[in-house]
């Protein structure tokens, strides 16, 4: 559905050239739910602008939904989806009128359009706010408008920037039941960004994370949790001088009489490890074990966190 | 060409539904004109002949300046909101979107103008019709051009839009004033007249003034023609190019 290869962008400002995308390659076959991770000015907008024909490309080529972005974005267009990270509707448009006019634009016939229009309308329970301005919408409802919007042609792949920043928790877990429907309804491709670690983790089968342009991880949540950050024991004894011990015998590190190791499975881990201290006669006070998060995987591969926002240049 | 027809069609009526849902807005776009018209135009009866004949199409000018350039804010509103963004991914027609928001913008001033015009009437205003059409075809070709500069400027100043504000008002104000729209520039001393001479708006006015009294012949409706065209071949081009570089 989407086959990159070494795509590029630069931009020039002030005489100063920045590459916000460095040559990616990138492979979504049909039906995968993927989430693009990575930092504010990781490159994911852009890499996403150019994927939605916004953008055109420096250098480099990408194939979406089998037709290529430089030469015949007309074809893209046609195919996919885009929800973008602001909202689509005009203020002073009615939310109905937006629908017939979004999917005239993708060609459908008058009462073709207005017949969507309304299944839209149904699918996102948008029905009672049709003939709403969106400048009256909760943030919620406005962004189920955007993927009304998104949707009325039926496309094969969805993009969707951040589809659920700025909502509260319930209105993003209506979000997402209403992505993952469409997933299981439709079978669509998607491929949105997100701020959530956690909606990435828990929605997505694939992660790929970006990073200075460039991608840096790419499997799925548990390949890379378990493969780049692994899980963790904390254990606390009462002495320092246990703790060290404690850290010898497992090979982990002590601090203070605090002891951390890296295991494997640290569920199954942990009781060894228990039966083992006692048997030296090292008296435990508290133990815990640690899944990791995606953030512990990009703290792993970069030495900083995703939720920091300042990014050194 | 059938698709770009149809997008047009699709972006027009999109424009131009909120208009018809809320028609009052469009007199409102009037205020001020209408107050220039009445205030001013009453001061200046004794002061240039046939004050009538004289300041309707300078009024007429002056719309057709503020018009697109509200045109041109409209968009620039679409740019900064998502909404810019969600059309510049469907395929409708790049070009397409400029002719149907100008053709709105067209359209609104049609609307303004005729309204102006029989308003005027009682006052006193003398109708050629021949003459009011041509002035009129004249004013939508002009405006065609200047709301596609006003749409370049706001794709140019998305997605802050400072510039948009800062360009249009400090070039809209010299334009109008540099024109004669308000007080005839003939008694102006030579170096305001060399500045009018060079200002486009000038000749419209002229030509506006030539149409509206029913002197087709003279020789400023040529140079106004020629004006208006020169205006809306750059506006177009340009306009063209900036919405088919993309948003």
């Amino acid at each position: 559905m989407i086959h990159t290869r070494g795509l590029t962008r630069v931009f020039t400002m002030k005489k100063e050239t920045v590459t916000a995308v460095k040559g990616i390659d990138l492979d979504v076959e049909a039906g995968q739910l993927v989430a693009f991770l990575g930092p504010n000015g990781a490159g994911k907008s852009t890499s996403l602008r150019m994927l939605t024909t916004l953008l055109p490309p420096t250098s480099g080529t990408a194939l979406v939904a089998g037709h290529d972005v430089t030469r015949e974005p007309g074809a893209v267009r046609a195919r996919i989806g885009y929800v973008g990270q602001r909202n689509g509707a005009g203020e002073d448009q009615l939310v109905r009128d937006e629908l017939v006019t979004q999917g005239r634009c993708y060609g459908l016939h008058p009462r073709e359009a207005a017949t969507r229009a309304d299944e839209l309308l149904d699918l996102l329970d948008l029905t009672s706010l049709a003939k709403r301005v969106p400048g009256t919408l909760s943030g919620g409802q406005r962004r189920r408008l955007d993927i009304a919007l998104g949707l009325v042609h039926r496309p094969d792949l969805l993009f969707l920037d951040e589809p659920s920043t700025g909502l509260d928790p319930r209105s993003r877990a209506d979000i997402w039941q209403h992505i993952l429907r469409l997933r299981e309804t439709y079978g669509t491709t998607l491929f949105l960004t997100t701020h959530y670690l956690e909606e990435a983790d828990n929605m997505a089968e694939r992660v790929v994370i970006i990073d200075g342009g460039r991608i840096i991880a790419d499997g799925t949540a548990e390949q890379l949790k378990n493969d780049l950050a692994g899980d963790h024991i904390t254990i606390t004894t009462s002495t320092a001088e246990e703790a060290g011990t404690a850290a010898g015998i497992g090979g982990g590190t002590a601090d203070g009489t605090t002891v951390r190791l890296r295991v494997a499975k640290a569920a199954a881990a942990l009781p060894d490890y228990l039966r083992t201290l006692d048997a030296a006669g090292i008296k435990v006070t508290t133990a815990e074990t640690i899944r990791p998060t995606l953030d512990d995987v990009f703290l792993t591969l970069t030495g900083r966190s995703l939720t920091d926002d300042d990014i050194p240049a | 060409m059938t698709t770009f027809l149809r997008d047009t069609i699709t972006i027009f009526s999109r424009e131009f539904r909120p208009s018809l849902r809320n028609p009052t807005g469009l007199i409102f776009d009037m205020g001020q004109p209408l107050l220039f018209l009445f205030l001013f135009g009453s001061l200046l009866g004794g002061a240039v002949g046939s004050s009538w004949q004289w300041f309707v199409p300078g009024i007429l000018v002056m719309m057709c300046l503020t018009g697109p350039m509200s045109a041109g804010y409209t968009l620039l509103v679409e740019l900064i909101g998502g909404a810019m963004e969600r059309l510049m991914v469907t395929p409708v027609n790049r070009t397409a979107m400029l002719v149907g928001k100008s053709m709105k913008a067209m359209l609104t001033l049609l609307v303004q103008a005729v309204l102006i015009i029989v308003l005027a009437l009682p006052l006193g205003f003398e109708l050629h019709v021949a003459g009011v059409l041509a002035g009129l075809a004249q004013l939508v070709l002009f405006s065609v051009g200047l709301g596609a500069f006003s749409f370049v400027l706001a794709i140019r100043s998305a997605p802050g839009g400072t510039l948009f504000y800062v360009v249009s008002q400090s070039i809209m104000f010299p334009l109008l004033l540099l024109s004669g729209v308000l007080l005839p520039l003939e008694t102006a001393p030579g170096w305001l007249r060399v500045l009018g001479q060079v200002n486009p708006v000038t000749y419209i006015v002229n030509a506006q003034r030539a149409l509206f009294s029913g002197d087709l012949g003279n020789p400023s409706v040529l140079y106004g023609t020629a004006a208006a065209c020169v205006v809306a071949a750059i506006g177009l081009y340009l306009g063209n190019r900036a919405m088919r570089q993309g948003v």
